[in-house]
């Protein structure tokens, strides 16, 4: 036998590749280098994509607002800006003690999210905020255009788009969808500026207050559909539950009665 | 030894002789699914070539050490974490083009090309080879994707990197834009021809029929 190695490392690479202990061990160091990587990466890397997503969205919101007929002249006439308001879902009244610095950590605190049952929960989130930051435009009479974020349950993942409604509360203005991942070339095309064009003077509730709202399974019935893509029923299918949920009463509904009813 | 002429053929060969995707008919998925435009097929062909270089040196470093038992997972979690890795920094510096590509860039672990060049390569070859070979194979996957997403994208909209190149007829130019070109099934019957041009060309590619057919049918009673 030739002698044993002082070096437990060489001893390590010397031994025979079928030995339990040498297979373990490569298995660790492999996962540990791997796991150092990986988390390197993400960590190193977190803050680009954070600032990269935040002036994606605001691109997609100026954009939205851009696109909307006759918002140039409203924009100019109310000084440029949108003002942001943070609300409370629960009383569609501006949130008290929370503002758009802290919205961020007020929400990281579990206590301030509503759990949803099953036959409220339209969208499959489990969950919604208590509190949610929205952008209204007004003019002399009041609220002429409201941004309201929203979000889903696609076919590949969560769904998160911005809704912008006319001062009546119920003609839809406008859609951005701000971030999906639905399949490239099916789903994805919910993305596409052909589609999102279809949304503009869509009507969002029938004059009882129901949602009527909804992405139609081929080419649009009536004033409160548009018409669906083509291999993408479950794309479709999420939107139309999403807008059901948050255009209803666990979502914005309080807000856009207190709107319409110009409380606000 | 090998040679200067040897690595010259390791990295020339899988380039139309041994392509990938033409002859061993690897790695198509993400041949069909991201050839819409030729940006998103240049994205994919570069990541996809540095993840399957990379791979490739780091699984040969270590081939020597890799007990049998557990090969292909730790191949599979270099892969996996060298995919992460790139798409995280495609979101950080190309989040345009990331949102383009969107799940196929994760799906490059998956990529039998990938896995394929370093189970049957990288195992047995030191790492300079090795990374030739993997290069070598991540360019014949590169060309095939560009040679269809450029198809694609001029007949599927008249444009190529986005610029208008065929002027279209709503816009007083004469071309009708063929929507089927940007669905999948255009990139099946491209990668098709495809296959079918190569193979005539490079008549050895052909593979030979699985069963010669009887000369007269068969009567059944």
């Amino acid at each position: 036998m030739a002698e044993t190695d002082w070096n437990p490392w060489r001893r390590f690479l010397a031994s025979p590749n079928e030995s339990r202990t040498k297979t373990i061990i490569v298995a660790f160091l492999v996962s540990a280098v791997c796991a150092v990587l990986v988390s390197g990466a993400t960590v190193i890397l977190r803050p680009i994509q954070t600032a990269n997503r935040a002036a994606e969205e605001q691109a997609r919101i100026s954009d939205l607002v851009r696109g909307i007929p006759g918002m140039a002249a409203l924009l100019e006439t109310s000084g440029g800006t949108l003002s942001t308001v943070v609300i409370d879902l629960e009383t569609g009244r501006a949130a008290e003690g929370v503002t758009r610095e802290t919205l961020d950590t007020v929400l990281a605190d579990q206590a301030n999210w509503t759990a949803l049952d099953a036959s409220a929960d339209l969208s499959g989130l489990g969950q919604r905020p208590n509190y949610a930051q929205i952008f209204l435009l007004r003019d002399s009479e009041g609220v002429s255009l409201v941004l309201l974020p929203v979000t889903g349950q696609g076919y590949g993942g969560r769904i998160d788009a911005i809704v912008a409604v006319h001062g009546d509360m119920n003609t839809i203005a406008g859609m951005a969808i701000t971030q999906h991942s639905e399949t490239p070339g099916l789903g994805g095309r919910i993305e596409d500026r052909s589609w999102l064009e279809s949304f503009p003077g869509k009507l969002i509730r029938d004059d009882s207050g129901a949602v009527q709202f909804s992405v139609a399974r081929g080419d649009a019935a009536n004033e409160y559909q548009v018409d669906g893509i083509t291999g993408a029923t479950r794309t479709g299918g999420g939107m139309t539950q999403m807008m059901r949920f948050w255009m209803g009463p666990d979502g914005y509904g309080p807000l856009l009665d207190a709107i319409a009813r110009g409380e606000f | 030894m090998p040679t200067r002429t040897s690595f010259w053929t390791t990295l020339t060969d899988p380039l139309i002789r041994q392509n990938p995707v033409t002859l061993q008919i690897l790695g198509i998925c993400s041949a069909l699914a991201v050839t819409t435009s030729l940006a998103t097929a240049l994205t994919m062909s570069v990541s996809l070539t540095v993840v399957l270089t990379l791979a490739a040196g780091v699984i040969s470093v270590i081939r020597r050490h890799i007990p049998d038992t557990i090969r292909l997972i730790v191949q599979i979690v270099i892969v996996a974490s060298l995919v992460i890795v790139i798409d995280q920094i495609l979101q950080a510096y190309f989040a345009e083009i990331s949102r383009a590509l969107s799940v196929y860039v994760g799906l490059i672990t998956t990529n039998c090309l990938v896995l394929g060049r370093t189970e049957a390569y990288a195992r047995y070859h030191a790492p300079l080879p090795s990374m030739v070979d993997a290069f070598g194979n991540g360019l014949g996957y590169s060309l095939v994707l560009i040679i269809i997403g450029a198809f694609r994208e001029l007949f599927g909209r008249g444009q190529l990197f986005g610029h208008q190149v065929l002027p279209l007829a709503d816009d007083g130019g004469w071309f009708t834009p063929l929507s089927l070109m940007l669905l999948a099934p255009s990139a099946f019957f491209l990668l098709g021809g495809l296959v079918w041009a190569v193979r005539s060309v490079w008549t050895e590619q052909a593979e030979p029929p699985e069963h010669t057919p009887p000369l007269r049918p068969e009567i059944v009673e």
